[in-house]
């Protein structure tokens, strides 16, 4: 199996946002809530990049670790996944996280967060695969289909990968080589302990 | 001349091949400008701020924090320091305790009962500690149940049992934090009088008390271990209050790693707070013959009072005379 990554090539991004939409309307993903959002560093000044960020899907994932109740689960393509039915609203995955991806569908005053939602890598939950339960708890499962997450197959600049970290690591290497500079692969060294060294 | 134009000829190649190769490098330069050169550098911004910001578009600023990896020091503390913290803490204190129990037993009155009584706690002091301590015992074990729940009580119920009972403790958690709040503050002041700490204290530190010492130190309404309780409630209360308020209101006070440190301060506070708890629990119990009653019924024996209590007996035998066993309520009024 694979195991799948996502890489935001910052030279590549041009802050079109696509990525954030593509998230929000393949999953229907509810108001407030943003699985996926483009960070732009350094606005308007030389040097400025900007880059898309989700759920990394970690190595020995923090969230998983801290959760109290135990919600995550890995799968088979180490994508790292929840279940909303076990999720107790704690808040405590979003202290955890590196990356701020954790989501809650209310403000959160008095722990009445609701149920945590987070980029699912296009992997649904622990629902049947394709079921309407699957859709209405976690959105569109594009994995069980053989497709990969949508935000990098729209992306306009093929900016943001997404799949085997591996071919993707070799996608961005050659990139890399060719043009002849490279930000890095952002958050990669936070996320799974390893960079691409370019 | 021929050669001297030789010569000439030959330098001008020689300085227009070394112009060649010198600017040779210029145009390409010109053509690949590296645009990264000054480009940020995720690993330059970790190591100056720790963290990574910047602007994003969406209605949700806070999410233009791009990347925080703190949150793995966070990690190790909530799932290795703070189950050692509190695992020493709460299981140091019952062993203690045990072992005390065992060798020393119950501190019994050694005049026996003088089957008079006199009013230690009236309803109202009373009323405000059974709030505060049924808050705490509710709060302490559905906090416990966060940190220590997924190790030792998922794997005997189970994943759905365990998380229905978790989200129903999170909300008496969240809830009964403000009758907690309450009491805690109406400790303070009902009680600020007789626990400021003073010279009686430091003879009753010297001689044990009367609980790790055989005799009975001289005391006034609170002994110098009572004041400790009273001080740890206080202070303790307190910092598991306003830590407890800035998770329970996200993002009003602080960030995240502003929150990573109030869940530290509350979480250690709170383990220790719980042990401390234990210990006040046990000597109101089986620890000592008679405490109960005080905040049982409010009335203790005035053997137990004079045992315990001897400055604050005299004090109040002045004042009213002891009760003679039926509640008198003209000294229910003035306590």
């Amino acid at each position: 199996m694979a195991r799948m990554k996502f890489l935001c090539d910052a030279d590549r991004c041009i802050e079109c946002n696509a990525c954030v939409t593509a998230c929000k309307n393949e999953h229907e993903v509810p108001w407030g809530i943003n699985r996926r959002r483009v960070v732009t560093i350094n606005d308007g000044k030389p040097g400025e990049r900007s880059i898309s960020m989700a759920c990394m899907h970690c190595t020995d994932a923090p969230c998983a670790a801290v959760c109290p109740v135990n919600c995550f689960y890995t799968t088979a393509d180490a994508v790292v996944l929840h279940s909303k039915d076990l999720c107790i609203g704690c808040g405590y995955c979003f202290y955890a996280c590196p990356f701020g991806a954790p989501q809650y569908p209310k403000v959160g005053n008095f722990g009445s967060r609701g149920k945590m939602d987070k980029c699912t890598y296009c992997a649904g939950g622990p629902e049947a695969d394709g079921s309407k339960e699957e859709y209405e708890k976690y959105g569109a499962n594009r994995l069980a289909e053989g497709k990969l997450p949508l935000c990098a197959e729209m992306c306009s600049t093929k900016s943001l990968l997404a799949g085997d970290g591996e071919i993707i690591a070799q996608i961005y290497k050659e990139r890399v080589m060719k043009r002849g500079y490279g930000s890095g692969a952002w958050g990669w060294k936070t996320a799974y302990r390893e960079t691409i060294e370019s | 001349m021929v050669s001297f134009a030789k010569f000439v000829r030959a330098a001008v190649w020689a300085c227009a091949l070394l112009l060649l190769i010198v600017a040779a490098p210029a145009p390409v330069g010109a053509q690949q400008v590296n645009p990264t050169a000054s480009a940020v550098k995720e690993r330059q911004l970790l190591q100056e701020l720790n963290r990574i910001q910047g602007r994003v578009s969406i209605p949700d600023q806070r999410s233009g924090v791009l990347e925080q990896p703190q949150g793995r020091e966070w990690r190790e503390f909530h799932n290795v320091t703070l189950r050692w913290i509190g695992g020493v803490a709460i299981i140091g204190m019952l062993a203690v305790l045990v072992i005390f129990y065992l060798t020393r037993g119950m501190v019994r009155l050694e005049s026996g009962r003088s089957g008079r009584t006199i009013v230690r706690f009236n309803t109202y002091e009373r009323f405000v500690h059974w709030m505060t301590a049924t808050c705490f015992i509710i709060l302490a074990i559905s906090g416990l149940n966060i940190t220590f729940g997924r190790p030792l009580l998922l794997p005997l119920i189970g994943f759905e049992a365990f998380s229905e009972w978790s989200l129903w403790a999170k909300y008496a958690h969240n809830y009964l934090s403000f009758p907690f709040t309450i009491g805690v503050v109406l400790i303070l002041l009902m009680w600020i009088g007789g626990n400021i700490p003073n010279k009686v204290d430091v003879e009753w530190m010297k001689r044990g008390g009367g609980i790790v010492g055989h005799d009975h130190p001289p005391a006034y309404r609170f002994n110098a271990g009572q004041k400790a309780i009273y001080w740890i409630v206080v202070i303790g209360g307190g910092f598991v209050a306003a830590s407890g308020y800035v998770l329970m209101f996200p993002f009003y006070t602080t960030g995240i790693e502003g929150m990573q440190l109030a869940q530290i301060v509350h979480s250690i506070v709170a383990v220790l707070f719980v042990a401390a708890m234990i210990a006040h629990i046990y000597i109101g119990t089986i620890g000592m013959e008679g405490a109960f009653e005080a905040m049982g019924s409010g009335e203790v024996d005035v053997n137990w009072a004079r045992e315990h209590h001897s400055l604050w007996l005299d004090e109040q035998m002045a004042r009213t005379g002891p009760n003679d066993g039926q509640p008198q309520p003209a000294t229910a009024a003035a306590e």
